[in-house]
């Protein structure tokens, strides 16, 4: 059992995936020589060298679609986008060309990649390097989408990311990268489309992602001792598969559910979730579905406003609290 | 602009020149040789045939959507494929009939797909836009103006890397070279060396709008070429054999670890951008000067020259002619899709599932 950051389990992944299967290649700004604008590629040029860790110019474009290129003819590409803000500056190649052309082709051409990307608030970063944008991915057919919450996640989802045979798009939330956790000696893979339950709870049930996920577990746990309420916290993982039988289970359990996002407000993934369960489960329920999320803004930089504007515990404890009563 | 276009005129008067210059000399010594002349002879056959049926189905409401025909242009897809091994990799724009069929694609494949038949290379799920063969090497056809140019140099990338040998061509617009991903595209292949072709098809015409009126210079590929270390070239795209010369060097120097090479084929296009257009864009005559210039009839002459009979020639174009309307048939007696693949290939298990 080691002790690692979440960022350096991006390392320890991608090295653990390179070592595995030589046709892992990785890609991306400033990813080898510097190490990441995060540290969290440190030391994969030196162990793999500059033909398998390649450093590109700033070509979102070129990055996305030669990754595309690759996936298509053999490889299995890592591409970083360096803030998940600038995936809107190569859109086409995600959207268009990455995520249809199986469909489009009948099945003809295979794009097995992954495209890492820092996504998320709380570096005070302002609105174009900020954003939560894992519902931009969910929303168009073709694309897997992952977002982790530890170490051990970043490491073994990673992993399962690099071994599917289908695009992945893979948000690291750049907030939880000093964040340490126990990663498993030996091999760590995880499987995709699995929800984890984080606490187990009886009077409600909250769905959250990646950052959201540890603030969801410490209002949980401020409920449980300041109003004897026991909240159950699902950690999604993964948007695309969407486990919505780990949620059923749970809200069975409960009759509560609330949702917990990053995102802003509108189409996010929580109203899917919302939809899904109200169609699916609705005479199981005792309460509306409630959805916590950033509000419908750009975000702020200022440290004050981005911290009342992303969900905090704070919030999601005054929010249950409001619910249930 | 005036002044570019008597400019422009120049430099094409050269050309002319140049290649009846060319062709004597090849008289006395023919680099390319009469059974390379009969494939490239055969593959601008096929597309022009095969693209004449397509319009002609157009207007018997067979085949729906759009389609964008390169009548006029399929000396260069000819050219160039006659320059590739079988395992190279091209790849083409919504304009990519003629590329997907120079590749050995089916004709009932392409015609199927474009009538939104069973039988169609997609089993209808791409269309006229999208056309694939895999097998043959034509990874795709790539509705979004420069998207492939990136991907063309991943699949180059991953040649280089595996050391395959294999090079990847990527044609494309005039329209083009005035997006971004055109110009990242190129750099990242020249900083990396990756084997990869770009060729230019210039028609003149970005969609409805002259490309000349559009652009800073006046080669929009060439003159872009030297911003990325890379020659100037420019080839008579309505002449196969100066095509497959250009193209035959540019993949030595690739397979050679030399690095990217940009062509920019002087062509142009006999009818509109689309099935949408009629054309009525172009000034009067400009389309008669082009069809003296037509490359099918340029190299039945060409062919003559060399010797090659008649007999031999004109057989070509009736088997070809004979296969075209043999592939119609088999695609109109094509059923539609099954409702059943609706849901298919989304993903690599075959399926559309996104939730348990």
């Amino acid at each position: 059992m080691a002790e690692l950051t979440y960022r350096e389990a991006v390392a320890d992944g991608i090295a653990q995936e390179m070592e595995r299967d030589p046709n892992v290649v990785f890609l991306g700004e400033d990813i080898g020589k510097a190490g990441g604008v995060f540290k969290a590629t440190v030391g994969l040029y030196d162990q793999f060298g500059p033909d398998r860790v390649r450093d590109t110019p700033i070509s979102e474009q070129a990055i996305l679609g030669a990754a595309m290129g690759a996936a298509m003819t053999g490889l299995k590409p890592i591409a970083e986008i360096m803030f998940s803000d600038f995936l809107a500056v190569c859109w086409d190649i995600v959207a268009n060309q990455i995520a249809k052309s199986r469909y489009m082709t009948d099945g003809q051409v295979n794009v097995p990649l992954v495209i890492r990307t820092a996504n998320g608030g709380g570096a005070r970063f302002g609105a174009q390097h900020s954003q939560s944008v894992e519902n931009w991915s969910m929303m168009i057919p073709g694309l897997k989408v992952v977002a982790p919450s530890t170490p051990r996640d970043v490491k073994g989802l990673l992993a399962a990311a690099v071994r599917d045979p289908d695009p992945v798009m893979f948000f690291e939330q750049k907030s939880l990268y000093p964040v340490k956790g126990e990663i498993p000696d030996g091999e760590c893979i995880e499987e995709l489309g699995k929800a984890k339950v984080v606490r187990e709870g009886s009077d409600v049930t909250i769905v959250a992602l990646a950052a959201m996920v540890p603030r969801a577990v410490e209002a949980a746990d401020r409920l449980k001792t300041e109003a004897n309420i026991s909240v159950g916290v699902i950690d999604l993982r993964s948007l695309v598969p969407l486990d919505t039988q780990t949620i059923f289970k749970e809200v069975e359990k409960t009759s509560r559910l609330i949702t917990v996002e990053e995102n802003p407000r509108l189409c996010g993934w929580g109203a899917e979730v919302s939809s899904i369960v109200s169609e699916e489960l609705f005479w199981n329920l005792d309460m509306p579905i409630v959805r916590v999320t950033t509000p419908h803004i750009p975000l702020p930089s200022a440290d004050e406003l981005e911290d009342i504007a992303i969900p905090s515990v704070e919030k999601i404890f005054q929010t249950v609290l409001r619910s249930v009563d | 602009m005036v002044k570019n276009r008597v400019k422009k005129k120049k430099v094409s008067n050269q050309k002319i020149k140049k290649t009846a210059r060319a062709k004597s000399a090849n008289k006395r010594n023919d680099d390319i040789g009469e059974e390379l002349r009969l494939k490239m002879w055969r593959y601008q056959l096929e597309v022009r045939h095969v693209e004449q049926r397509a319009h002609d189905l157009f207007f018997q409401n067979l085949i729906k959507g759009t389609s964008h025909l390169a009548l006029g242009q399929e000396a260069i897809a000819a050219g160039c494929a006659a320059s590739m091994r079988e395992d190279d990799y091209s790849f083409c724009t919504y304009r990519g009939h003629a590329h997907t069929l120079v590749r050995g694609a089916s004709m009932e494949g392409v015609l199927g797909e474009l009538m939104g038949k069973q039988c169609g290379m997609l089993g209808g799920k791409g269309g006229s836009m999208h056309l694939t063969d895999v097998e043959k090497g034509a990874m795709g056809s790539y509705a979004i103006i420069g998207a492939h140019l990136p991907i063309a140099a991943g699949a180059a990338w991953s040649a280089q890397y595996r050391k395959s040998g294999q090079v990847a061509f990527c044609f494309f617009g005039d329209g083009t070279t005035n997006i971004g991903a055109f110009h990242e595209a190129i750099n990242f292949a020249a900083i990396w060396k990756l084997p990869v072709i770009f060729v230019c098809e210039n028609n003149l015409y970005m969609e409805y709008t002259p490309i000349s009126e559009v652009t800073a210079v006046e080669h929009p590929a060439a003159d872009r070429a030297s911003a990325y270390g890379l020659e100037p070239i420019i080839v008579d795209g309505n002449d196969a054999d100066e095509v497959f010369r250009v193209a035959s060097k540019a993949t030595e120097k690739a397979r050679a670890g030399a690095g990217p090479s940009l062509i920019e084929a002087k062509t142009y296009r006999h009818s509109g951008h689309s099935r949408a257009d009629p054309a009525t864009y172009r000034p009067k005559g400009e389309l008669e000067k082009w069809l003296k210039r037509d490359p099918i009839k340029l190299y039945r002459v060409r062919l003559e020259e060399f010797g090659t009979s008649d007999d031999v020639i004109s057989s070509i174009e009736e088997e070809v002619m004979s296969e075209v309307d043999k592939a119609t048939e088999v695609a109109k007696q094509s059923p539609a899709p099954s409702e059943s693949s609706l849901l298919t290939q989304v993903w690599a298990d075959g399926g559309s599932e996104w939730r348990n």
